[in-house]
C-alpha cells in the first residue's frame, strides 16, 4: 500500500538524515530500550551486555542513585530506599495499591498520587520512573553515539488516563521527547505482524510483572486495528510471587517477618516460580535473619492450585474483550503470548483451553514489546522507507464519563472507541442567575461516580446570568492517539466564549516539569543546555525543509499573496535558526506554524480527495 | 473535501442506507492512512493539529456508518427527523410489555448466574434486530417514509439497550 504522499515532504527533504529514535518498554520488573539499526529492530545492551534493566532504583544516603542490577543487588540490605515495581504506583493513590502492608516503603499519601519517603527525600513514582528512563536514555545515547530525537514509550493497554499521564510526565522529566505512548500489546502485534507478514484477527495475551492486557487486533495490509482491549492494571507475575510467599509463611509457620527477611523470601518465591517453568518441582531453602529455617518443596500441581484464582482473573477480561469486539474464540486466528509471566505452564494451558488452540510463543516475550516500539519510533521520527509503512489504530480502554445529578455517571466516550476521538456534550444551569458550574470527569465502567476514577474536576465561571436552563455550555472531550484526554468548554448562547483548558488533576503542569528539570543536576550542566538548543535548531531546520517541500509540491493550492506570506515566515525563521537565541527560534517556528495552518488544511483536503479518487467517482456528488 | 462535510461525503459515499461494508472499510483505511496523526508526527504544529481533527472526524464517520442503527439514526437526522427528539409518538403497548418482560428475564438470569439463558436471549435479540435492519433499508432508501423509519429506529434503540444489559449481566457473572 503506497499511500505516502502526504508524509513525503518531511521525509524526502532530508533523505540522508537519520533521526535517532528508540522504543522503551518501561516494565514493572524489567525495562529495556531498542532501536532500528540498518532496517532491523534490536535491543540496546548496557556495557556489560545486559539487554534487560531491572526496574529497581536505590536512593543512597550520599545522594547517589543506582538503577538496575546494582540496585537490585542491594534490595535485601536497604529495602526502604530500594524501590521495585514502581510501575504499580504510577497514577495511583495509596488505597488503590494492593499488598501495601507487606511493602517495606514509607508511603506518603499525597493528593492524587502516592509518594515514597526515601533517604533522598520524598519521591513520586513519576520521579522514580524518570530515574529508570534516564538510565535507559544514557545507555541508548552512548550506544547510538548521539542525542535522541524521540522515543516511543510503551504502557499497558489497560492503563487509564492517570497512569498514562504519569508515564508521559516521567519521560519528559527524563529529558525524552515522547513521540507516542504505545500500548504494549499493540507494540507486540507490530513486531509479530511485521516479522511474519500475517493477516487476520489475532489476540495478544500480555501478562507482565504487574499488569495484564488482552487486545484483539485485526491485521490487514499494513493496518493494525485494535478491535477491543481489556485487562487488569494490577495483576501480574508479582501476584504469583506473592501467593508463593504467603504459602511459604503458612507452610513454614513463620513468625512476622522483618522487611529484610520479607524481601529475601519474596525473591526466593520468585525464583521458585521461574524454576517451575522448566521443572516439576522447586526447592525453597533459606535461612532467615530471624534464625528460622525454611526448607520446602513446591510442585507444579501445588503451584497451579494456589494461583488458580489469579489465572481465572485473566480469563474474565479476555472473554469481555472478545464480546466487545463482537467475536467468538473461533474467529481468532492466533494468540500471541507476551510478557515473562506467560511462561508459566498453567497460563499457557488456560489460554490454550479458552481459545481452543496452541498459543504462539515464537517471540521472546521479554523483548517483543520494546522491539515493536522501536519500529514505531523509527516510523514516527520520519525515517521511513517508501515501502515500509503501516498504520496503528488503537482504542481507549476505559469509558469516559461525567458526573450528573445524584452522583451518577453519564458515559460520554465508551470504552474501545477508536482513537483519536472527540465528543461534545451540552450542559445547562439549574438555578436562575447561576454563573458557575462544576464538572467532574471520570473514567471507568461503573454507574456510580464513587466507583470510577476521578480524572478532573473543574469549575466553569463567568456564565452570563440567565434563567435556569437557558445557558448552553458545550463541553468538548478530546482523546488523542496516546489515549490522553483534554477538555474544553464554552458558553454558546451569548457568543461570549468562556473557554478553558483542563489538565487532569494528577498530571504535572509544564511549569512543574520545568522546575523539576532545573532541580536535577542533569539540567544544570552546559552540555544539556547546548543539547536543547541543538535539538531546537534541528526541529526548526526540519520545519523549514518540510514547509519548503510542501510549497514545491502544492503551491497550486495557494494564491501568490498567500505564498509570499509563508515565504516571509520561512525567511524569518531562517534568519534565527542557526543562532543561539532559543526564544527567538521558538517564536519564529510558532509564527511559521500559524502561517501555514490554512495551507496544511488545504493540503489535507487534497490528499483525502486523492485517497478517494479512482473509486465510484460517479457517486461522489450523489 | 472539508471537515464540515457530513459523514457520507467525508468518505466519498452517497447518502443512503444500503452500504457495502467492505468498501466502507477500505475507504476508511485509505483516508485514515493519510490523515492519522502518526503520519504527521514529524511535521510542524499546523499539520499535526489538522491531522488530529481529520482523524477524529474520519473515525466518527466510520463508526457511525459502520453500525446499522447509528447509520439509520444519522440518515434520519440529516433528513430532519431525529428519532430521539420525537418523543411524542408513543411506542405500541405490546412492544413495551414485551420489553419489560425480557428485562425481568435478564435480571432474573443475572441474579441466578444463568449465563446460558443470557447467551440464548442475546442470540434471539440479535436475530430480531437484524431482521428489522432489513425492513429499515427500503423505508430510508426507497419510500423515504421517515415517520415509519423513525418508529423502527426507536424500537431498535430499545433492543440495543436490552442487548447491552445482557452483556453487562454476563460480565457481572464472569467477574
Amino acid at each position: 500500500m503506497a499511500l505516502l504522499q502526504i508524509a513525503e515532504p518531511g521525509g524526502s527533504s532530508a533523505p540522508h538524515e537519520h533521526r535517532l529514535a528508540v522504543g522503551i518498554d518501561l516494565g514493572t520488573t524489567n525495562s529495556l530500550v531498542a532501536t532500528v539499526r540498518s532496517g532491523m529492530s534490536v535491543v540496546l545492551n548496557d556495557d556489560h551486555g545486559h539487554g534487560l534493566l531491572p526496574s529497581v532504583v536505590r536512593y543512597r544516603p550520599d545522594g547517589a542513585i543506582s538503577v538496575g542490577y546494582d540496585a537490585q543487588a542491594g534490595q535485601g540490605d536497604d529495602p526502604k530506599n530500594t524501590i521495585v515495581s514502581v510501575k504499580r504506583f504510577m497514577g495511583r493513590s495509596r488505597k488503590d495499591i494492593t499488598h501495601v502492608e507487606s511493602m517495606p516503603y514509607d508511603f506518603v499519601d499525597a493528593e492524587g498520587m502516592v509518594k515514597l519517603r526515601t533517604v533522598q527525600g520524598i519521591k513520586s513514582p513519576v520521579e522514580i520512573s524518570a530515574d529508570i528512563l534516564r538510565k535507559l536514555r544514557a545507555q541508548a545515547e552512548r550506544s547510538l553515539g548521539g542525542p535522541l530525537a524521540g522515543a516511543v514509550i510503551t504502557v499497558p493497554a489497560y492503563f487509564d488516563d492517570a497512569q498514562r499521564q504519569a508515564t508521559k510526565d516521567a519521560a519528559r522529566l527524563a529529558g525524552l521527547n515522547v513521540l507516542r505512548l504505545l500500548n504494549e500489546p499493540t507494540a507486540a502485534a507490530v513486531a509479530y505482524g511485521l516479522d511474519n507478514g500475517i493477516e487476520g484477527i489475532y489476540a495478544v495475551f500480555d501478562l507482565g510483572g504487574g499488569t495484564f492486557d488482552i487486545s484483539i487486533l485485526k491485521l490487514t495490509k499494513g493496518v493494525f486495528e485494535v478491535l477491543a482491549t481489556g485487562g487488569d492494571s494490577a495483576l501480574g507475575g508479582d501476584d504469583f510471587d506473592q501467593r508463593v510467599f504467603c504459602w511459604i509463611i503458612e507452610e513454614a509457620k513463620l513468625a512476622p517477618l522483618s522487611h529484610k527477611d520479607a524481601r529475601v523470601l519474596l525473591t526466593r518465591a520468585r525464583e521458585a516460580k521461574e524454576h517451575l517453568t522448566a521443572h516439576g518441582e522447586a526447592p525453597i531453602t533459606v535461612k532467615l535473619g530471624s534464625g528460622e529455617y525454611v526448607d520446602l518443596r513446591l510442585t507444579t500441581e501445588l503451584f497451579a492450585d494456589i494461583t488458580r484464582t489469579l489465572v481465572q482473573k485473566t480469563l474474565g477480561p479476555t472473554k469481555k474483550a472478545l464480546r466487545d469486539a463482537g467475536l467468538s474464540v473461533d474467529d481468532i486466528k492466533g494468540v500471541v503470548m507476551v510478557g515473562g509471566a506467560t511462561r508459566m505452564p498453567q497460563i499457557q494451558h488456560a489460554v490454550g483451553q479458552l481459545f481452543k488452540q496452541e498459543p504462539l510463543n515464537n517471540l521472546d516475550p521479554d523483548k517483543v514489546v520494546a522491539l515493536g516500539a522501536a519500529t514505531q519510533a523509527n516510523l514516527l521520527a520520519g525515517n521511513r522507507a517508501a515501502d515500509d509503512d503501516w498504520l496503528l489504530l488503537d482504542v481507549i480502554p476505559l469509558s469516559l464519563g461525567i458526573e450528573t445529578m445524584g452522583g451518577l455517571v453519564e458515559k460520554v466516550i465508551p470504552r474501545n472507541s477508536t482513537l483519536p476521538i472527540a465528543r461534545a456534550q451540552e450542559f445547562t444551569t439549574y438555578k436562575d442567575g447561576q454563573t458557575a458550574m462544576a464538572i467532574q470527569v471520570v473514567q471507568g465502567e461503573r454507574e456510580l461516580v464513587s466507583d470510577c476514577r476521578s480524572l478532573a474536576r473543574f469549575e466553569l465561571r463567568g456564565i452570563p446570568p440567565m434563567v435556569a436552563g437557558a445557558a448552553r455550555i458545550r463541553v468538548s472531550f478530546q482523546v488523542d492517539a496516546d489515549g490522553l484526554l483534554s477538555v474544553t468548554a464554552q458558553e454558546q448562547t451569548t457568543g461570549r466564549e468562556a473557554r478553558i483548558e483542563v489538565k487532569p488533576s494528577y498530571g504535572l503542569t509544564d511549569d512543574e516539569i520545568a522546575a523539576m528539570l532545573k532541580d536535577s543536576i542533569d539540567y544544570a550542566s552546559d552540555d544539556v543546555q547546548r543539547r536543547a538548543l541543538r535539538e531546537l535548531q534541528v526541529d526548526g531546520e526540519r520545519l523549514i525543509q518540510a514547509t519548503q517541500s510542501a510549497l514545491d509540491q502544492d503551491a497550486r493550492l495557494l494564491s501568490a499573496q498567500e505564498r509570499a506570506d509563508i515565504e516571509i515566515c520561512i525567511e524569518k525563521l531562517k534568519s534565527v535558526v542557526t543562532g543561539e537565541d532559543r526564544r527567538a527560534i521558538d517564536v519564529a517556528m510558532d509564527e511559521l506554524s500559524r502561517g501555514t495552518a490554512e495551507f496544511a488544511a488545504r493540503r489535507m483536503n487534497d490528499s483525502v480527495k486523492q485517497a478517494l479518487s479512482g473509486r465510484n467517482i460517479e457517486e461522489f456528488d450523489a | 473535501m472539508s471537515l464540515l462535510q457530513d459523514h457520507f461525503a467525508l468518505l466519498g459515499l452517497p447518502r443512503r442506507y444500503r452500504l457495502d461494508g467492505t468498501d466502507l472499510e477500505r475507504r476508511y483505511r485509505d483516508v485514515q492512512s493519510r490523515v492519522h496523526p502518526d503520519k504527521h508526527a514529524h511535521l510542524g504544529d499546523a499539520d499535526r493539529r489538522q491531522a488530529m481533527q481529520w482523524a477524529t472526524q474520519v473515525n466518527a464517520a466510520y463508526q457511525t456508518l459502520k453500525n446499522p442503527l447509528a447509520r439509520g439514526r444519522y440518515l434520519l437526522e440529516l433528513a430532519g427527523h431525529d428519532p430521539q427528539v420525537e418523543h411524542n409518538t408513543a411506542m405500541p403497548t405490546e412492544f413495551l410489555v414485551e420489553q419489560m418482560e425480557l428485562r425481568e428475564a435478564v435480571a432474573e438470569a443475572r441474579s441466578s448466574g444463568a449465563s446460558e439463558v443470557l447467551e440464548a436471549l442475546s442470540d434471539q435479540i440479535k436475530r430480531e434486530i437484524n431482521n428489522q435492519f432489513r425492513t429499515l433499508q427500503p423505508l430510508l432508501d426507497e419510500s423515504h417514509d421517515y415517520e415509519a423509519a423513525a418508529g423502527l429506529v426507536r424500537r431498535l434503540m430499545f433492543q440495543e439497550k436490552l442487548l447491552q444489559e445482557i452483556h453487562d449481566a454476563l460480565e457481572a457473572i464472569e467477574a
